[in-house]
């Protein structure tokens, strides 16, 4: 039973899913205050060869080398979210451009490569990875066992951010002042809120996410390190957000619908089901879906009931209030 | 007027020789190498102009879209669809024995027709529906990538190189015909000459022409262009039309002018990020097309140093690291162009005070 389709579908979903379900969380954060940020596949490389560095190079036992390695992916990650923060909420730079300059910066051809390059991380297996919790006799039981009890800390944990951004945004008084942010910044700064301290503090908690997101490749899906590892993860976290309708339980839903979208080709190969052209559809279909979802979001002319923040991608200017 | 492209070129690599430093290497001689690697060396500027062209193709594109606000992020897709029709053209033309001046203009137009019906998806998107194009333009770019790939690696496609030891050991698309190669002018490619000529006339359409106007008037102030009486719809239409065409160009160029076939490698075509590259060829040149071309032949330049170069003592990613750089700095730079920052000129208030 555990070998059939579905099955494997879901639990290789939910392990695929992960990076897209940190990188959407944290993308989901930055726009709820307002800001886009379009170079999450840069900022999840950079976080990515970060962790792997640190856990090829850090001495210790594997639980303190894994903490350590999330630890500085997460800054990884957030020091490459200033370098947008600073250019669009600051110098008021376009926020589209400034996150594809930041991709091309930091991404498969950037400072990821580089550093991969300069850290000599290629070729070498992961030293410590992530790896499965529960006893295998867990991971037997039907259906819930691989997926539910045959997955890694990382993904245990997205689960508790889930409901940590979640509770944040609808229930303290800084979540509700973010979205005040994301909705009407001249409002919320009348109201005494920190416009650009809330922004700041969202993108980098964004690039922190995506570091992480970007860590789960390199320590617990195929642990070890490949320039590009993430393969447009990135891309398809921004477009989860709209998927999502900024909401981060349903950003949960989405990342392992995708996720699993992502084995399906190489599950109905290996179980010799050809329809038709099935590396083409099936590799397609998460990109297709998207622009599916994005048309029905703008054409049923709900965008605004739907959740996006009003000010998304526009900068704040003070003294044009 | 382009002070500030200028200005972050030299910033650029004056951040860049601090990495460089920080990452304990030689910042001068790995200078000395890209300019030596970029034109000096034999066969440099050929390599140059080989990684300048497409880039001047997509970065037309970004520059035709952003002319009315339309962020065609969607070039590299384009240019991937543009290749597949205009080898098309090429391997059906030229084998049934066409002169090659037809062979060419066939292509030509086939390319344009590709790239244009595949930017026409986000525009028909966007014209009706108000779906953002810059999300849908991107998720295209991987569905494109995934076409190319299907049509060479996993068919019996017309594209595909079925005879021939090659053949056997890994898939490959046919080779176009000679009679469909495009031609040079020494080391100066036919689809060079199709860029500038593009950028020429992209420059007239936007500043010399009725059309040009109202793209940018609905750029700038939808509403107003609407109370005007302007086409919204058919105007997105129609620069999306032509954004996508540019960048299809484009590929009927890689096909006729470099690789004569579809290369569906996953480490050529896709690797070179062209689509990508372009935005920041066309932002550096503030959108103007023949400020395009020259900006596209500089980064084809860094571009091509860095895959010549590409080694121990030039890691590869410095050139991306690089672009990024330069495109910062000039979004950085758009602050002080609009506060009209001028260094060195003391204000007469501040002695009075």
């Amino acid at each position: 039973m555990n070998n059939s389709l579905l099955v494997v579908l879901l639990a290789s979903g939910v392990a695929y899913g992960t990076p897209l379900l940190y990188a959407a969380l944290g993308e989901l954060l930055a726009e709820r205050s307002g800001v886009l940020n379009l170079g999450v596949e840069g900022m999840m490389l950079v976080g990515a060869v970060m962790g792997f560095w640190t856990v090829q190079r850090l001495h210790a036992d594997t639980a303190v080398s894994l903490a350590a390695a999330i630890g500085v992916a997460a800054i990884a990650g957030m020091a490459m979210a200033a370098i947008h923060a600073f250019l669009v909420i600051t110098l008021r730079a376009s926020q589209i451009v400034s996150g594809l300059a930041l991709t091309i910066f930091a991404g498969a051809a950037g400072l990821s490569s580089y550093l991969g390059n300069d850290l000599n991380l290629a070729d070498n297996p992961a030293r410590h990875a992530f790896n499965a919790v529960f006893p295998a006799s867990m991971q037997n039981w039907p259906v819930v066992g691989p997926i539910l009890f045959g997955q890694n800390v990382l993904v245990y944990a997205s689960w508790a951010c889930v409901v940590a951004v979640s509770l944040y945004l609808s229930r303290t008084r800084p979540g509700l002042n973010v979205r005040a942010v994301g909705e009407a910044p001249a409002s919320a700064d009348a109201m005494g809120i920190n416009v650009t301290a809330y922004r700041y503090a969202h993108t980098l908690a964004g690039g922190a996410f995506a570091g992480v997101a970007g860590a789960t490749f390199t320590l617990a899906i195929t642990p070890q390190w490949v320039s590009g590892i993430t393969g447009g993860a990135g891309w398809i976290a921004i477009a989860l957000v709209i998927f999502a309708f900024w909401r981060p339980g349903l950003c949960l839903v989405g990342a392992y619908f995708f996720g699993a979208l992502q084995a399906l080709s190489p599950q109905l190969q290996a179980r010799g089901i050809h329809l038709g052209p099935t590396e083409l559809w099936a590799n397609s279909l998460p990109y297709v879906m998207t622009v599916l979802v994005l048309v029905f979001v703008s054409a049923s002319g709900a965008r605004r009931r739907l959740g996006a923040p009003a000010s998304l991608g526009l900068p704040y200017v003070r003294e044009e209030r | 007027m382009f002070a500030v492209p200028a200005g972050s070129l030299v910033f650029a690599f004056f951040a860049t020789g601090v990495v460089l430093y920080a990452t304990g290497h030689d910042a001068i001689s790995s200078y000395r190498q890209i300019v030596d690697a970029a034109f000096l060396n034999s066969g440099a500027l050929g390599q140059t102009l080989t990684q300048a062209t497409p880039l001047a193709f997509t970065g037309l594109a970004a520059a035709a879209a952003f002319r009315m606000r339309l962020f065609n992020i969607g070039a590299e897709g384009q240019l991937f669809m543009g290749a597949i029709t205009a080898d098309a053209a090429g391997l059906y033309l030229g084998g049934a024995g066409w002169p090659t001046p037809l062979v060419i203009f066939a292509m030509v137009v086939a390319g344009c027709a590709g790239g244009a019906a595949w930017a026409l998806i986000p525009g028909a998107l966007r014209a009706f529906f108000k779906t953002n194009e810059i999300i849908t333009s991107l998720m295209l770019n991987y569905v494109a990538a995934y076409v190319l790939t299907y049509i060479v690696f996993n068919t019996e496609s017309y594209w595909r190189q079925t005879k021939g030891f090659n053949a056997s050991v890994f898939p490959t698309s046919k080779t176009i015909p000679s009679a469909a190669f495009w031609p040079s002018w020494h080391i100066f490619p036919l689809g060079s000459g199709i860029a500038i000529l593009a950028a020429l006339v992209l420059w007239f359409l936007y500043t010399r022409t009725r059309f040009g106007f109202e793209a940018q008037v609905l750029g700038d102030s939808p509403r107003a262009a609407r109370y005007a009486g302007m086409r919204t719809r058919r105007k997105i239409l129609a620069v999306m039309g032509i954004s996508g065409a540019v960048a299809g160009l484009g590929g009927a160029s890689q096909v006729g002018d470099f690789s004569h076939l579809l290369d569906a490698d996953p480490n050529g075509l896709q690797k070179q990020y062209y689509g990508y590259t372009g935005i920041v060829v066309a932002a550096l040149a503030r959108y103007n097309p023949v400020a395009v071309v020259v900006v596209a032949f500089l980064i084809g330049a860094l571009q091509n140093a860095g895959n010549t170069l590409q080694g121990a003592d030039f890691p590869s990613g410095l050139v991306g690291v690089m672009q990024g750089i330069i495109l910062f700095s000039a979004l950085g730079g758009e602050l002080l162009v609009r506060y009209r920052v001028r260094v060195g000129r003391a204000l007469p208030a501040t002695e009075a005070a």
